[in-house]
C-alpha cells in the first residue's frame, strides 16, 4: 500500500516537473503583444502598424518652413546666399551627403556621368557649364527638394540643412574645375608641380 | 509474485547506470547543437522576399551607400527600410518593364507596403541600437557580414546573448573610423595589408582617400577605444531594459 502511493508522489512531481518545465520553453516573451517598429498587423486594413500621417500633420516643434532656411527662396527669388554659416565642417557634411546621395548620377565631380547614368538613366547636365555656375544657389536647393525634370526629389532622404550644404559642396565642386594653381596654398604648390613633373606610370586614363 | 525481469537484465541495469551519463550528456550536446544549428539561428539560411531585391547588385556592383536606403540607420535604433518611393527614384527609369519588379510599380501605384521578410530579429525582450554602433565605429560588416556578396539577404551571425557579449567584452577589433562604418572592406591590420590597401588606392582613384584613412586610422585603432570613448558596457540592463 504504502509503495504504490509513493509511486503514484513520484508520477505526480516528475509531471509537475515536466510542465513547469515545458512551461519554461514557450516563447511569449520572445514576441510580446505589442508592435515593433514595421511589425505587420492584422489589426488595420493595410496590414501596417506604423500608420501613415494625416495630411494636414505638422511636426511638433518643427519651424514654419516657409523661410529661406526651407524654401530656398526669399520673397519669391531664388536665394544667393547660403543661409547657413559657411565652414570647413559644412563643406565636409556636404561632401559626405553628396557622395552618398547624388553621385551615383551626378559622379564624385559633378560631371554628370554617375554609376547610374553608366546603366542607362538619363544623363544630367554638367554642373560645370556657365548656365549653373551662374545659377544661383537656391536653385541647387529647389532642385534637391522637388525635384528637376525626370529627376526625383531628395527631400525623403535629406533633411534642409544637409540640402544646403551639398548646395555649398556642389558650389566647392564648380570651382574646384576652374581652380588655378594661384588658387592653392603655397605648401601644397610644390606637390602639385612635382607630381606634373613626374608622369605617372602607367598612362591608362 | 512471478519474476518480471530475467537476471541477465542485471547486467543491462549496471550498463544503464554507468551509460545514463553518456546519455545525459549526449541529449545535453545534441539540444546544444540544435541551439546553434542554423536551422535555429538562421545563419546562412536564405529568406525568399517578395522582390528579388540583390544587394550585390546595388551595393556591391552601383556602389551604393547604405545611407542611401536604410535613411536613419546614423540617428535612430532603427535601420529602416526603404520606402517604395527610393527605389522608384531609379526605377522609374531603369528596369521600368521588368517583371521582377512588378511588386515594386504596384506598390507605388497602390501605396501598399512592400512586405519584406525579416532576416535579423531580436526578442521583443531586448533593446537594440544602430545609431550608438555607427557613432562609436563599429562597421556594419561586423554584424551583417558581407552584405555586398548577398544576392539575397541572409543572417552571418548567431544574434545570440554570447555574441553581443563577446565584443562588448573587447570591442577594439571591430572599431572602425566613422568614415568607414558603411565601408565592406575588411580594415588593414597589419603592415602588410597596408602596403595592399595603398595599392588598391592606386588602381582605384576614387579608393584613394578612403584607403589613405584606412591605413592610418588601424595604426590608431587603439586609440579609436579612446577618441569614442568606449567603456564596453556588459551591465544586463543596458539590453534588457
Ligand atoms: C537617379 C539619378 C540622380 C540622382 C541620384 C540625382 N540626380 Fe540630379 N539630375 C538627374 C537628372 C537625370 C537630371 C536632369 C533632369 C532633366 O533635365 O530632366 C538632373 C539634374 C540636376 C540638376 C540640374 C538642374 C538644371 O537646372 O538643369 C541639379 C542641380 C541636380 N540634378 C542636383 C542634384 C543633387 C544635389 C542631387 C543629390 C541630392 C542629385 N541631383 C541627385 C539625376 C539624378
Ligand atoms: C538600394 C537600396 C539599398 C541599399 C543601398 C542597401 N540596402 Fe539593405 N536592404 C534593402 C532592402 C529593400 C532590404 C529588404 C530586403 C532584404 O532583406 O533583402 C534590405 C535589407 C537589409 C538587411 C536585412 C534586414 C532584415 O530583414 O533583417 C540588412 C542587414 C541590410 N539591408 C544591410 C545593408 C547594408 C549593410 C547596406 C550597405 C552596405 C545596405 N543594406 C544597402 C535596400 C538597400
Ligand atoms: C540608385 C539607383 C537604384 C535604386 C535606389 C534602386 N535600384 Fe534596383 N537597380 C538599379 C540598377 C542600375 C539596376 C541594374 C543593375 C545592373 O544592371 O547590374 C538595378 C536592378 C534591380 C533589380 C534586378 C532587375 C532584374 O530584372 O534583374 C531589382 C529586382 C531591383 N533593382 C530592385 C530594387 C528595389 C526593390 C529597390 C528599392 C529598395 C531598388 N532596386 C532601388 C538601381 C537602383
Ligand atoms: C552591433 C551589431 C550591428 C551593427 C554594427 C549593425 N547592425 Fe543592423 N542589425 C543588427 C541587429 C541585432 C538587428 C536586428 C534588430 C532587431 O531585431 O530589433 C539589425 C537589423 C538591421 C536591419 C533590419 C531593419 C531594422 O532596423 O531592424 C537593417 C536594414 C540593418 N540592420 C542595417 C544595418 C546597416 C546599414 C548597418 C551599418 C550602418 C548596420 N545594420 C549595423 C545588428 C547590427
Ligand atoms: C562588433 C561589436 C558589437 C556587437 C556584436 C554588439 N555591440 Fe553593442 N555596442 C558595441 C560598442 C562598441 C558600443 C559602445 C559602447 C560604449 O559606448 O562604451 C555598444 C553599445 C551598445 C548599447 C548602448 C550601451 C549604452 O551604454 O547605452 C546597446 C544597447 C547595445 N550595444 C546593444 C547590443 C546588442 C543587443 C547586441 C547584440 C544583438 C550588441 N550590442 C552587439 C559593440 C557591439
Ligand atoms: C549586449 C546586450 C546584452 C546584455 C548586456 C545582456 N543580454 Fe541577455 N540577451 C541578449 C540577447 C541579444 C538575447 C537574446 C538571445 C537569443 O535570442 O537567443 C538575450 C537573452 C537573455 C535571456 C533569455 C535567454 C533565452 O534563451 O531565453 C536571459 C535570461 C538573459 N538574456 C539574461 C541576461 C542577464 C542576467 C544579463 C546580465 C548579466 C544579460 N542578459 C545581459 C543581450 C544581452
Amino acid at each position: 500500500m504504502f509503495f504504490r502511493s509513493a509511486c503514484r508522489c513520484h508520477a505526480l512531481s516528475a509531471m509537475i516537473i515536466a510542465v513547469a518545465a515545458l512551461a519554461g520553453c514557450h516563447q511569449d516573451m520572445y514576441d510580446q503583444p505589442r508592435y515593433e517598429p514595421l511589425e505587420p498587423s492584422d489589426f488595420f486594413g493595410d496590414g501596417r502598424s506604423a500608420r501613415p500621417l494625416v495630411p494636414g500633420t505638422v511636426i511638433y516643434g518643427a519651424e514654419m518652413a516657409d523661410d529661406v532656411l526651407h524654401t530656398g527662396r526669399s520673397d519669391g527669388e531664388l536665394a544667393t546666399e547660403l543661409p547657413l554659416e559657411l565652414d570647413a565642417a559644412l563643406l565636409r557634411r556636404g561632401q559626405e551627403r553628396f557622395n552618398i546621395y547624388c553621385s551615383n548620377c551626378h559622379g564624385r565631380s559633378g560631371d554628370g556621368n554617375g554609376m547610374i547614368v553608366q546603366r542607362g538613366y538619363r544623363q544630367p547636365p554638367t554642373y560645370h557649364s556657365d548656365r549653373l555656375r551662374g545659377a544661383p544657389i537656391g536653385h541647387f536647393f529647389e532642385v534637391m527638394t522637388n525635384g528637376f525634370g525626370v529627376m526625383p526629389a531628395y527631400s525623403i532622404q535629406v533633411n534642409a540643412g544637409d540640402r544646403w550644404a551639398i548646395a555649398a559642396y556642389i558650389r566647392a565642386l564648380q570651382l574646384s574645375q576652374f581652380a588655378t594653381l594661384d588658387d592653392v596654398a603655397a605648401s601644397e604648390r610644390a606637390k602639385l608641380e612635382q607630381a606634373a613633373a613626374t608622369p605617372p606610370e602607367d598612362a591608362n586614363p | 509474485m512471478p519474476q518480471i525481469f530475467h537476471p541477465s537484465m542485471n547486467a543491462i541495469a549496471r550498463a544503464s547506470i554507468f551509460g545514463a551519463v553518456f546519455i545525459v550528456a549526449g541529449i545535453g550536446w545534441l539540444l546544444f547543437e540544435f541551439y546553434r544549428s542554423s536551422y535555429q539561428t538562421q545563419v546562412g539560411v536564405v529568406r525568399p522576399q517578395p522582390v528579388e531585391f540583390s544587394h550585390e547588385h546595388h551595393v556591391g556592383g552601383l556602389g551604393i551607400d547604405c545611407r542611401y536606403c536604410h535613411t536613419a540607420v546614423e540617428n535612430s535604433p532603427l535601420a529602416g527600410m526603404p520606402p517604395t518611393q527610393i527605389c522608384m527614384q531609379c526605377h522609374s527609369q531603369i528596369w521600368a518593364d521588368s517583371p521582377k519588379l512588378e511588386p515594386v510599380r504596384a506598390s507605388f501605384r497602390t501605396g501598399e507596403s512592400i512586405a519584406w521578410t525579416r532576416v535579423h530579429d531580436l526578442p521583443d525582450f531586448v533593446y537594440f541600437d544602430h545609431s550608438i554602433h555607427v557613432q562609436k565605429g563599429v562597421g556594419c560588416v561586423s554584424c551583417h557580414g558581407q552584405v555586398d556578396q548577398m544576392p539575397l539577404m541572409w543572417r552571418t551571425e548567431t544574434l545570440h546573448m554570447k555574441w553581443c557579449l563577446d565584443c562588448h567584452r573587447n570591442p577594439q577589433p571591430h572599431l572602425r573610423p566613422r568614415e568607414l562604418v558603411f565601408s565592406m572592406a575588411p580594415l588593414p591590420q597589419t603592415q602588410a595589408t597596408h602596403a595592399e590597401a595603398a595599392e588598391a588606392a592606386q588602381e582605384e582613384p576614387q579608393a584613394q582617400p578612403r584607403a589613405a584613412h584606412a591605413a592610418a586610422a588601424s595604426l590608431a585603432s587603439a586609440d579609436l577605444m579612446k577618441l569614442h570613448q568606449i567603456a564596453s558596457p556588459t551591465s544586463c540592463s543596458i539590453c534588457h531594459r
